[in-house]
């Protein structure tokens, strides 16, 4: 029993700091991915009010889908192993935009003539996507974490907290300091570097904690 | 004796600014002040310089500021403009002088807030015509679509920059490549910017890396410059004296002295030629317009 117990106490802390650190990333991630789609869509669609109003839609759509299916597949058998999938994924689903991303705004900017229409579009072709798999990973994180029912509340609470207080921290982050630095590809790559460094270390987490979760 | 009523009018209007006009639109603030014996077209009134444009209350024909004025300097470059592209219409105070000066020519106006251009015609007096129509567009979209209908213009006039908040993708690479094409053999583009601050170093940088040497027009007493560019070659300074000796009668009207201007048209590179050139990819220009 004694022995059990010292052996497990220091896994039980390392895993929520591992999901806090990766709900950070994801969220960090998001925001500065949203901010980064105003400038990429305002060579061919402008930057009036309703590309801002395409790119948030877009992304408020994304994220809620993310989060049904992310929740779903929470219910069976949640592991590490897929939870780095997400990160994965999410990284892949990135990289589009920045070696598609001219020629597929090209390709609707010849066909919808009214920007509205054709930045909703572009946005969806871009975005939707990366998104849906970044949105998928805040209640997966919940499943991992949650071990009673009484704490499930406390433990989405706190995930939230961290998860958006990256998003603040993303949206800040690119609009003062990384749009003046870098450029956006430069920017986007990074992000997509960060997050397969996000899907390694659930990897990590995975081998390390698979006996905790069975 | 004739001084003293002009000057007691010229305090009395001076102490009562009346606002005609206010409105929130979906991009600025708007307001319509008169003052000093002039209507003037304010946007966001956070600092106390941001008159747009104004017109005289008398309604002389004369261009209150310096650099509305200035703007007309693109004649010089081609003086018999037939079609025209006016970027920012303000109050219309350009495109009015334009079609005065050019009754035949085609006239297409950008402007990116449906308010602005109600605003300049119900205070300013701004009226379209059958070849005078206002596009309500993003202008970097209104040219992209320009340039897939090959479209040609003979003077573009870009003038979408207020202080407080400049359009990003206005000021690229890109954006001047795109512009560029619109131009034809003898086409110019005039765009009136900035003078002050880092942006001055990237966005000439930028000018220069698109169209090779420019004219950068300056004048005391203004916070901003145009620049005159071309995709041909620039005229000798001769040839510049030239027309404005032919134009000053038309120009003289609108209280343009035309004949000032060649000499103050310089090619110099008077900016740091390191400064990184604005693209798509690296565009803050609002934030660099912050650092002196």
């Amino acid at each position: 029993m004694e022995e059990t117990i010292t052996s497990t106490r220091p896994v039980a802390s390392a895993k929520p700091t591992l999901v806090f650190a990766l709900a950070f990333t994801s969220g960090f991630s998001i925001m500065a991915v949203e901010l980064l789609g105003g400038r990429i869509l305002a060579p061919y669609f402008g930057s009036s009010i309703y590309v801002w109003g395409s790119i948030i839609t877009v992304f408020m759509v994304a994220l809620s889908l993310g989060y049904l299916i992310g929740g779903r597949l929470s219910l069976h058998r949640p592991s590490f192993g897929r939870y780095s999938l997400f990160y994965a994924l999410s990284a892949l689903a990135l990289l589009p935009i920045v070696l598609f991303g001219e020629a597929i705004m090209a390709a609707v900017f010849l066909k919808v003539t009214d920007p509205r229409y054709g930045s909703l579009l572009a946005a969806t072709a871009l975005f939707l996507l990366p998104t849906i798999l970044l949105g998928m990973i805040a209640p997966y994180s919940v499943r991992l974490l949650v071990q009673h029912q009484q704490h499930s509340g406390q433990v989405a609470g706190f995930l939230y907290f961290i998860s958006t207080l990256g998003s603040a921290l993303g949206t800040l982050a690119t609009s003062f300091y990384l749009v003046l630095w870098f450029e956006v590809d430069t920017i986007m790559l990074t992000l997509v570097a960060m997050l397969l460094l996000g899907a390694l270390a659930a990897f990590a987490g995975h081998l390390r904690f698979k006996r905790v979760l069975s | 004796m004739k001084l003293l009523p002009l000057l007691l009018s010229a305090f009395a209007a001076s102490t009562s600014a009346k606002t005609v006009h206010q409105e929130r639109s979906l991009y600025q603030n708007i307001s319509v002040v008169e003052q000093n014996g002039r209507r003037c077209l304010v946007f966001a009134a956070v600092r106390g310089d941001q008159n747009q444009t104004c017109q005289y209350l008398d309604h002389s024909q004369k261009l209150v500021f310096p650099y509305v004025r200035m703007v007309l300097a693109g004649l010089l470059v081609n003086p018999e403009p037939q079609k025209i592209l006016m970027v920012g219409l303000g109050g219309g105070s350009v495109p009015t002088v334009l079609r005065r000066l050019y009754p035949d020519a085609s006239i297409d106006i950008v402007e990116i807030d449906p308010a602005v251009e109600k605003v300049a015609k119900t205070y300013f007096g701004f009226e379209e015509d059958p070849k005078m129509q206002v596009k309500v567009s993003d202008a970097r979209v209104f040219i992209k679509r320009a340039q897939l209908q090959k479209a040609q213009y003979d003077l573009v006039i870009l003038d979408a920059f207020n202080g407080d908040y400049i359009p990003e993708h206005l000021m690229t690479q890109e954006f001047l490549q795109e512009t560029r094409t619109l131009l034809g053999k003898s086409g110019v583009l005039v765009a009136n910017t900035f003078s002050t601050s880092k942006l001055y170093d990237h966005e000439s940088a930028t000018y220069r890396q698109v169209f090779g040497p420019f004219f950068n027009f300056k004048m005391e007493n203004t916070q901003n410059r145009v620049v005159i560019a071309t995709a041909a070659p620039l005229p000798s300074e001769a040839t510049l004296q030239q027309r404005a000796a032919a134009l000053a009668e038309r120009l003289a009207p609108f209280g343009v002295a035309i004949e000032e201007y060649p000499p103050a048209l310089s090619t110099a590179t008077d900016w740091d030629t390191g400064a990184r050139i604005l693209t798509d990819q690296y565009s803050p220009a609002n934030l660099l317009q912050r650092q002196e």
